[in-house]
This record gives C-alpha cells, structure tokens and sequence, in this order.
C-alpha cells in the first residue's frame, strides 16, 4: 500500500511537529508513506471565502501529486472534508472523484482501513478532546450531539488506547471553537469569544493538553491561552498517538 | 457591501463590547437547544421523523402552484376571501385595503414573521392604523420600537429588568419591578382589553392544508385565537411555502415544530381555521415575495421547507454571540442568512459569511434544510455577483497565485516564518485582527517539507 502524506499549509509552516508525527505514527504501524514537496494547500481558504473559482491552482496540484497512490492521509478533517466535497477537474472529473474518495483523515485512516486496535502510547495526562466540526459533522467522525443516533467516535476510540491518558468531560461536548477560517479574522469578536469560552469549558475541567484532528482549532485555541497566560497546551493528536512524552 | 449600514461583522463586534451580556445571551439560549435535545431525545423516530417532514416538504416544493390552487378552491369554498400578492407592497395594500373598506383604524396582530419581512406594523401606521402585537414578546419588542431579535422568542435579547422598565413607562407598572409573573399578569390585563375593543385581527399561518382549506396557526399563548374570535374581520397572512398536502401531515410537522423551537411536545394551542364565524369576514392573504425566485434556485429551494421553528439559532454559536439584530434582517440566524439574500444580495451580502460553517444548524432542522451547504454556496454566488470588497479580492487573488506555485508558497513561508521571528511587530500589531486578542503561534526552526528534506530524501 502506497500512501501519499498530505500536510496542509499551515500544518507544514507552523505545527511541523504534528505532520511529524503523523508520519512517524503511520510508519510504525508498518504504512509505506511518502511525502510529495511540490505539494501546497487544499484551496479552501479561497472556497471558503467565495473564492471557489480561484481554487484551481490548488485543485491541479492536489491531482498531479496525489493521483498515483493508493490512499491519501492527512491530519486534518477540515482540508479532507474540503478534497471530499470540492476537489474537480475540469478536464478529467472522473480522477478528480477517484481521487477525493482516497483522501482520509488521519484517525478514520487508522480506525476504517488499517484497523487499529491498540498503539504502543501512553500520556499520563488529563486531555480535554476538541470536536473539529469539519471531521465531526463534515467527515463523520464521530457522533453528533444534535442527531438522535448511536454514540461512537473514531478519534475517541484511538485515544482510549493510549496507557495513562485521562479524557476530561465538557459541558458542551461538541461546540464549534470559532475558528472558521477566514472567520477568525472577518468575525474577529465573535471568533474571539467563540475560543474564549471553548477554552474555558476545558480549563474548567482541568484539562492540561487541549487535543484534536484539525491544527487550525487547536491554532487559534492555542493564541487565547497564550494571550492569557496560560500553561495548558495543544497537541495534534497524533503527537499523543505517536507516544511523544510531555 | 454597502458602506452606509454597518454589517454583522461590525455589530457583532458592538454585541461583544459586553461580555456579561454576551454571556447571558448565550447561555439563554443553549438552555433552550439543551431543552430541545432532551425532548428530542425522547422520540426513538426522530431521525425518520425529521426526515419524513423533508420529504412532504420536497413533494410540496415540486407541486406548489396545483397545490397552492386546490388550498385556494377549498378556501373559497369554505366562505373565506383568498388574496394574493406578489410583494410586501401588495401584501400590505390588500391589509390596507380590507381595514380602511370597514372604516378600521385598529388592528390586533398575533405573532407573523411575513409581516415583519413585510414591514407591516410601519405602513400601517402610517395609514393612520394603530396595530398592537399580542404575543408578548412582540409586544415588548414592539414597546421598545424593535424588530424581533429571534423568530420564536422576538424579545430574547431583553432582560427582565429591561422589560420591568419598558412596562412601567408604557403601561404605568410600578418602577423597579421586573417580576416576570407580575409583568406577565400585566401584559395580559392590557392585552384583554385590546381583544375586546378591536374589530380586525391579522395572524400568521403555520400550516396551510391543501386538502380542507384550512390553515393552522400555533402559540403558546393562545393569543391568535383571543383575537380571531373576537374580530369581525380575521385575516391570515401566509407565504406560498407554507403548504402541506393533507391534514394527516400535521402529524408530522406538529411533533416537530415545537420541539424543535423550545423542547415542548407541541405547542400550547394548535388552532383550526376553516370558516369564518357567523357575521365575520375571514381572508387569507397568499404571498409570494421573492419566494418563487428562491423556488428557482436550485441550490436554495430546499430553504422553503423552514417551519419557522427558530432551532438553527438557538443552536448556531454564532447566533448565541452576536445577537438577533446584528443579522439586520426579520429574520435572523442562519436560516435568515440563507433566505436574505435572495431578497437583496447587496444589502445582506455579509450575512452567509458570519458563519463558522460547523454545520449544526443542519443538524437540529426539523425538515433538514442543508443550511451551512447553502450558506458556502451563497457565498460562490455573492462574490461571483461582484459584493466582494476589492481588498478581499486582491487578497483572495494573491493568495490563489501562492498557493498555485509550490515556489513561491515555500519562499512565502519562510519569509513569513523568518518576519514572525525576527521581526514580530510586523506582525503583531494593530492592523492584524488575529493579533487582536490571540498571540500568534511560535515560528518553527523549520517547515515539515524542510525537515522531511533532510531526514527522509535519502530513504
């Protein structure tokens, strides 16, 4: 099996700790992975903003470097969710749809292909887990407070592998932390506040590590408790799954 | 965008100078989403129900027109008067009309949403028409010379001791008391009063039933009824979507609708209206305005199916932290910045973009309209139809041509990483929104595909 690493932008530029991780994780479970550089953005920075029609710079790219393998992994359930939905091509619609249903996001990869059953990782911390919106209600990752349907969840279920880790509970288990993209500055107070109190509601409950599937919450929940002066961190979690000591 | 009214961006950041506030007006209104999930969650069928309601929905939105005109036939032969009206402007001189025919210079109205689309209440009162609104929160709203801030519960952005004080200026409560019982007694008092002097009442239409002709209109207060049955004119006011097929349907929508808006099973009153009393006039107002152009929209139709159950903002976060009014529309919330635009695409251009897109206002939809799909979309057509700033633009375009050439996104990267480290004030500073009130993140040695250059080009 031959699997293409997609680290998205902003992952590559500021977080290369997590796309680190995330190919360390995927090469101890015996994964053949290999990293495309001529590789950039899924475009939804633009898509987001209404920009659809400039994404296709990005849409070109994504093809001409992913096309050949057989899965493409990212850490990252907004960017897949993007691919999912909006990667085309004009040209050839069919490799573009081909390709957008091998993309996965990292923990359903480990969880809906290799299966996964238990990790060699322990993190004997109290962790509060961030629902990403995009992977949780976009990719489905796990179940969703609003729908009357069964429990489960694919990030949770990996977590509960790891020796010593302690899940904390929120009082709002899947609220959307404001982040949105170009929202976060477009909106800059709601933004603002929409993180201030997702940070509160794990502070709340002694979390020590903020954890989730989507760098970009974690980002923009990691500038609040900066600015506040606070000793929690965030980690992607694949740095927990890779075993990363604290 | 225009640049004379200020957009959500600009009065949600206003809401937010009063985090207090801020705080209370959310936490109001996950108690009710945290209402809704436990009456929800009592119904094992939810899902199907949820999803049978989309469907009566879809098969109406087909077959509007012959369903619109079997409703009208079986009105009219019901003995009630059928109007119809392409615009708010033809809405509101029919009203006009039917109460200056009858020498009426009152009206008593229960709670319509149409009619505040419409702007009702303003021409009415400038034909010299006084209208009181009976629902309460309407009532509040309409004392504090305010649109209503949500759908269901017009006056949730007021406090207690607002309202305390809007009732001892305008109907002589005793200062200082903001005693919701007492407050409550008062409005009902100086409600009464109003029911019985008033010839001509107007409500709105929940549920219109193609196959009886008759409509449905649901409060909790029973106060479209109080004033339907003491009128000598009643007139309905109801947009084209409003239809259903048959009456067995309610059995559908009305399981839905209320459990959806507040958590309750249905609604205190559920009200049949099919013929006009004895010696009273009944007419039913059918209105359009803009709603067909929507219907053609392929992408937006699905909007059409909203019953008005106010869900997707008692859910959306954005909603709980920004306020009613800073939608600056009738209707507020994401499934007001699905239906705005269609209206006026310049003036509410703004509105699909002050979402986060989380995608929960799609979930909580009684009748599963794909809002946040909609809401990207509108975004595609608003930007497309040239209300993009130019900044926002060139932005866009610069970030496009980055983002298009892997040269120029890794010399963009580590010359953004090396300012972040070297020069941080070009960064942190005023002009960055993000810096505002979050730090920036720490700037790393190195990216991921440097790092991968050196540790694993050689495997």
């Amino acid at each position: 099996m031959r699997v293409g690493l997609f680290i998205p932008c902003y992952v590559d530029q500021f977080y290369p700790g997590a796309a680190i991780a995330t190919l360390q994780l995927l090469e101890k479970l015996g994964v053949n992975v290999f990293y495309p550089k001529n590789q950039t953005c899924c475009g939804q920075p633009m898509a987001n903003s209404g920009f659809e029609h400039l994404t296709g710079g990005c849409n070109e790219l994504f093809l001409k470097n992913f096309s050949e393998f057989d899965y493409v992994v990212a850490p990252s359930g907004s960017c897949v969710l993007h691919i999912r939905e909006h990667l085309h091509d004009d040209k050839d619609p069919e490799a573009a749809k081909t390709l957008s249903h091998k993309v996965y996001e990292l923990t359903s990869f480990l969880t809906d292909v290799l299966k996964v059953t238990s990790l060699p990782a322990k993190f004997p911390h109290k962790v509060g887990f961030h629902q990403s919106c995009h992977g949780q209600r976009g990719l489905h990752l796990s179940q969703m407070s609003e729908l009357v349907a069964p429990d489960f969840s694919k990030p949770g279920s990996l977590l509960n592998m790891v020796e010593g880790i302690e899940i904390i509970s929120l009082n709002r288990v899947d609220e959307c932390c404001g982040f949105g993209g170009t929202f976060c500055v477009a909106e800059e107070a709601v933004s603002v506040k929409m993180g201030k109190d997702r940070v509160t509601d794990h502070l709340e409950h002694g979390a020590e590590y903020i954890t989730g599937v989507d760098m970009s919450c974690l980002m923009h929940m990691e500038g609040i408790l900066h600015r506040q002066g606070s000793k929690v961190k965030v980690l992607h979690i694949a740095q927990i799954l890779n075993g990363e000591q604290e | 965008m225009s640049i004379e009214t200020k957009d959500h961006a600009e009065l949600a950041e206003t809401f937010n100078r009063d985090e207090n506030r801020v705080d209370w007006h959310d936490e109001t209104l996950w108690w009710i989403r945290q209402k809704r999930d436990k009456s929800v969650h009592q119904l094992p069928e939810w899902e199907e129900l949820r999803e049978t309601a989309s469907q009566i929905k879809h098969n109406v939105l087909s077959n509007l027109s012959s369903y619109l005109q079997t409703f009208e036939a079986n009105a009219i032969a019901n003995g009630v008067k059928v109007h119809w009206a392409a615009d708010a402007k033809e809405h509101n001189d029919i009203i006009v009309g039917l109460l200056q025919a009858k020498g009426i210079k009152q009206m008593v109205k229960s709670k319509s949403m149409l009619t505040e689309e419409c702007h009702l209440n303003d021409f009415l009162e400038k034909n010299g028409i006084d209208v009181i609104d009976s629902d309460l929160g309407e009532r509040i709203v309409q004392l504090a010379k305010e649109p209503p801030s949500h759908i269901v519960l017009p006056c949730i952005h007021k406090k207690k001791e607002e309202i305390g004080e809007l009732f001892h200026q305008h109907l002589g409560t005793p200062a200082g008391n903001a005693d919701p019982q007492f407050l409550t007694e008062t409005a009902r008092q100086h409600l009464r009063e109003t029911f019985l002097v008033r010839k001509a009442a107007l409500t709105g239409v929940n549920f219109a039933v193609a196959e009886t002709g008759e409509f449905v209109v649901c409060t909790n207060e029973g106060n479209a009824d109080m004033g339907a049955h003491l009128s000598d004119i009643h007139i309905a006011s109801m947009g084209i979507e409003k239809i259903i097929p048959e009456r067995k349907h309610l059995g559908v929508f009305l399981r839905l609708l209320t459990r959806s808006a507040t958590g309750q099973p249905i609604t205190t009153y559920s009200s049949h209206f099919s013929q006009p009393r004895k010696g009273q006039e009944m007419h039913i107002v059918i209105v359009d305005n803009g709603r067909s152009v929507q219907l053609g929209r392929e992408d937006f139709r699905n909007s059409l199916k909203c019953i008005r159950c106010g869900a997707c903002m008692n859910t959306c976060p954005v909603y709980r932290r920004s306020g009613g009014h800073s939608y600056h529309n009738a209707i507020s919330g994401p499934i007001g910045s699905i239906l705005a635009p269609n209206l006026d695409m310049e003036k509410y251009a703004d509105l699909p973009f002050a979402s986060t897109l989380c995608g929960s206002c799609s979930n909580v939809c009684p009748v599963k309209i794909d809002i946040h799909q909609q809401l990207y979309k509108w975004r595609q057509v608003i930007v497309k139809n040239g209300y993009a700033t130019t900044g926002k633009k060139a932005s866009m375009q610069l970030m496009s041509f980055t983002l298009s050439n892997p040269t120029a996104y890794h010399t963009g990267g580590k010359v953004g990483r090396w300012v972040l480290k070297h020069a941080p004030f070009a960064v942190n500073n005023k002009f960055n929104p993000w810096y505002k009130q979050r730090d920036m993140p720490e700037p790393p040695q190195a990216s991921f595909g440097e790092w991968y250059e050196k540790n694993r080009k050689s495997k």
